[in-house]
């Protein structure tokens, strides 16, 4: 019986714009056209066993997307990236596939950047102004739950966070909680536009870099 | 990406459809490229993306070398305005340039409700709406597809406009195209060359005059162009290129799957029906070839789904031996197969169950009317016990949901027919009480009635449209006779039909309300979003155009009709001939019985035969 497996893989460019489900359904035919035979459920309406770990929102870049798999037949894991990238959409690629060993629930912290762009703010200030900013003790923004609104503070999700202006943009990184809590790396900026308006930027794109234990070692 | 795109994108609705990348897409170096074509598609992505003529065109197009054509569809309303907005003009999916850049562009239209898009895409593109404000050669705007079996409405618009079907024709046009760019000619020579091509129509050389009463004495030749501009058909259809490596949208489209063509035109004949005259005659694909072309496209492509298409799958002579080759494939690997456009037979009915071996949800008819005098008036060769045949079958199979489809308001038609069809209904539903395998799970019927929209080249392209107030009344007389609390009744309403009529048989003096249309707002009318019955109204009124002209006038036996300047192959005196034998309720055979000499055989130069 094949194991679990487990592939990391880029979602950038055009790809950023599929939904979640765009997603799950472009891993399953391309698995088809790179004739690797995923396993499906048993039952009247069969579906493949995929599961990707944090699904991304639409519109951010990740290069360390991860998805769970299980094949019908062992294959050469080392050849799989080249061969399913070969077949994907522009702006999915495969970096490697594994035996899958560690749960998703391990998954911690993640590490996102952020190009945030302002038309006519200094780009200097904005980032001296954000240093502040997000120093503060507590952020408290309001969200939306699914029973309303709710009331939360993102300072605990938040383990590092720098930001720096660059020629055209400022840059941050921030090292932020995945799971329990999750911070959508969106709810940064909510923060702006609700309590510090005047920071908000006039558009902010965010990239996934990398995922994390709880202690702070890479997750695979 | 166009950083203002990128901006814009997070605030649309499904912003897969606006930035391309697809597996399969086609991609060139610009460096080898010399012709840039853009393939407009006058509706949204998920419409166009399931449109088998543009993948096929895409296809045929560029296989052509130094040609790169790339796709271009309509945006929806909250895309448009965020474009408008921050000054992004129409842009092509593949390369992502403005499509102004293009050295043409080429819409396939295949409704007439599309109309105003066209008008939307041109002017996000920054490109004037008519060919008149377009001295230079670039870009030419030209249009192919069903609607331009009538010309005429968007005559003013359009450079050119091909008639037929397009994989031997655009080649050709567009290699005179290039010659022309190469050797710097105008755009009048141009077309006056482009006019000599079989199946090019250039409006701008075709001057009608018109009578006192509002109809046409004559139409005028220019340029040397000629008098008719006859359809361009594939003669040997099974040689003809079929795309297996089709591009696979990563969002959701309408038909999300493989396609496998059988065979063009309808040996059938439906009076009513303009598709199975314009498409003639039948010319099918080998069984060999469509199994080779339906496997290859889903190992390429990874669908878990194919479909079998045609005007009248059951009309395929080796159909059997199709499914079989076809199901040999797909039942290993789960792949559903389906089959629509099947007839309310015996032998279709075996096949269906044969491919839907699961999911067992709604079949569906289109009986078309409700008595049997008025199915042969329509020359619709099926018998109310083929139909009760068939439901039993399905009823014992387990199926436990019909949905049949008719038009209200064709020629000859008496209460008594609309009568009929709750009768028939009624009679459905006994069929259900007597057979049907799961009864505890209920059955639903479902009857749909839509306005019949008379169209030019059909047997009743001389025919009045039913005005809608008398749709209306045997919409309410229908609904106050079906009464079983299983059958539901659905009617489509009216006034789209109503404007439909004036756009499939109008003249050129209705692309002044298409514009007006456009310009007060309106854009994707195959909407129900979009589409505004008031709006229409207002511009017929502020153009001084009698829509009744178009849509609820008899037109004489001798009348001219706009759209004979197109000849579909099959004669005026044949369609004459049918719409006498529709008053005499009396039905004519289907090609492969008798051929009754239409006229389409002389599409055949190569010396081929009908359906062979
Ligand atoms: S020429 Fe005869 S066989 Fe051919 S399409 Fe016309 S009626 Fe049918």
């Amino acid at each position: 019986m094949p194991e679990k497996l487990r592939m990391r893989f880029s979602k950038t460019g055009r790809a950023i714009w599929l939904s979640h489900l765009d997603l799950m359904r472009t891993m399953q035919r391309a698995f088809l056209r790179a004739d690797y035979p995923l396993k499906y459920s048993e039952g009247f309406n069969p579906h493949a066993q995929i599961s990707i770990l944090l699904p991304l929102s639409v519109g951010v870049s990740s290069v360390c997307e991860l998805m769970d798999f299980q094949l019908r037949e062992d294959v050469d894991l080392a050849a799989l990236p080249e061969r399913l990238t070969a077949v994907m959409p522009e702006g999915i690629v495969i970096h490697e596939a594994y035996p899958m060993e560690n749960k998703a629930k391990f998954l911690k912290w993640l590490r996102v950047t952020a190009r945030l762009e302002y038309d006519d703010r200094p780009l200097d200030e904005m980032a001296a102004a954000l240093t502040e900013f997000y120093a503060r003790d507590s952020i408290v923004i309001t969200r939306k739950t699914k029973r309303g609104e709710g009331q939360s503070d993102i300072v605990p999700a938040i383990q590092t966070l720098q930001v720096s202006a660059g020629e055209r943009q400022v840059d941050l990184e921030a090292v932020i909680s995945a799971q329990e809590p999750t911070l959508n790396p969106d709810h940064l900026i909510a923060a702006l536009r609700q309590l510090q308006p005047e920071l908000a930027p006039d558009f902010a794109a965010f990239t996934r870099q990398e995922v994390y234990f709880e202690n702070g070692e890479v997750f695979r | 990406m166009d950083a203002r795109l990128e901006r814009i994108l997070p605030r649309v609705q499904k912003p897969a459809r606006y930035v391309g990348g697809e597996y399969h897409q086609i991609i060139k170096d610009k460096a080898e490229v010399d012709l840039r074509m853009a393939f407009c598609f006058p509706d949204v992505y998920e419409i166009g993306m399931s449109n088998i003529g543009m993948r096929i065109l895409y296809d045929v197009i560029n296989r052509m070398p130094g040609v790169w054509c790339e796709r271009v569809f309509a945006p929806w309303g909250d895309m448009d305005a965020e474009m408008r907005k921050a000054g992004i003009p129409l842009y092509a999916l593949e390369s992502g340039d403005p499509v102004s850049e293009f050295d043409v562009l080429g819409f396939s239209v295949g409704y007439e409700m599309a109309y105003p898009a066209v008008l939307n895409m041109l002017d996000l593109a920054g490109i004037p709406l008519r060919s008149a404000d377009r001295p230079d050669l670039t870009p030419l705007v030209f249009a192919g597809g069903t609607s331009c079996c009538n010309p005429e409405p968007m005559a003013p618009f359009f450079d050119l406009m091909v008639v037929g079907e397009g994989e031997e024709v655009d080649c050709e046009l567009l290699e005179l195209f290039r010659q022309a760019q190469k050797e710097g000619w105008s755009k009048t020579r141009f077309l006056e060359a482009a006019a000599q091509i079989q199946g090019i129509y250039v409006p701008a050389f075709y001057e009608p005059e018109y009578n006192a009463d509002g109809t046409i004495r004559d139409v005028r030749t220019t340029h040397g162009a000629p008098e008719r501009v006859t359809k361009r058909i594939i003669e040997d259809l099974d040689a003809c290129p079929f795309p297996t490596h089709p591009i696979v949208p990563s969002t959701e489209i309408v038909h999300d799957r493989v396609n496998v063509e059988l065979f063009r035109g309808c040996i059938r004949g439906c009076r009513f029906c303009q598709a199975g005259y314009v498409y003639r005659p039948v010319r099918p694909r080998k069984p060999e070839t469509l199994i080779r072309q339906g496997i290859e496209a889903l190992k390429s492509t990874g669908y878990q789904e194919a479909t079998l298409l045609s005007l009248s799958s059951s009309d395929y002579r080796p159909l059997s031996e199709l499914c079989d080759g076809m199901l040999d494939y797909c039942e290993p690997r789960s792949i559903s197969l389906s089959l629509p456009s099947l007839r309310a037979d015996n032998f279709s009915m075996d096949i269906m169950s044969r491919l839907q071996k699961v999911r067992k949800g709604g079949l569906t008819f289109a009986p078309e009317a409700g008595t049997q005098r008025l199915r042969d008036a329509i020359n619709k060769n099926v018998t109310e016990e083929d139909l009760l045949n068939s439901c039993r079958v399905a009823f014992e199979g387990g199926w436990n949901g019909v949905k049949l489809y008719f038009m209200l308001g064709l020629p000859t038609e008496t209460d008594e027919d609309v009568l009929g069809i709750a009768e028939l209904a009624n009679r459905v539903l006994h069929c259900w009480r007597q057979y049907a395998k799961f009864k505890n799970r209920g059955v639903r019927i479902t009857v749909s009635t839509s306005c019949f929209v008379p169209k030019p080249h059909s047997p009743f392209q001389w025919e009045a449209q039913v005005t809608m107030a008398e749709y209306q009344r045997k919409v309410n007389l229908l609904r106050e006779n079906i009464r079983a609390r299983n059958v539901t009744y659905n009617w489509h309403d009216p006034d789209t039909s109503f404007v439909e009529a004036v756009l499939s048989r109008g003249d050129r003096r209705i692309a002044d309300v298409i514009e007006h249309v456009w310009r007060h707002g309106g854009n994707l009318e195959a909407w129900g979003d979009y589409f505004s019955f008031e709006r229409w109204m207002n511009a017929f009124r502020d153009c001084g155009v009698d829509p009744d002209f178009y849509a609820c006038r008899e037109r004489g036996e001798d009348e001219r009709m706009p759209w004979e300047v197109i000849d579909m192959g099959v004669t005026r005196r044949h369609l004459r001939h049918e719409r006498d034998q529709a008053y005499k309720a009396v039905l004519s055979p289907d090609c492969r019985k008798q051929c009754t000499a239409c006229g389409a055989l002389k599409l055949m130069t190569k010396g081929g035969c009908c359906d062979a």
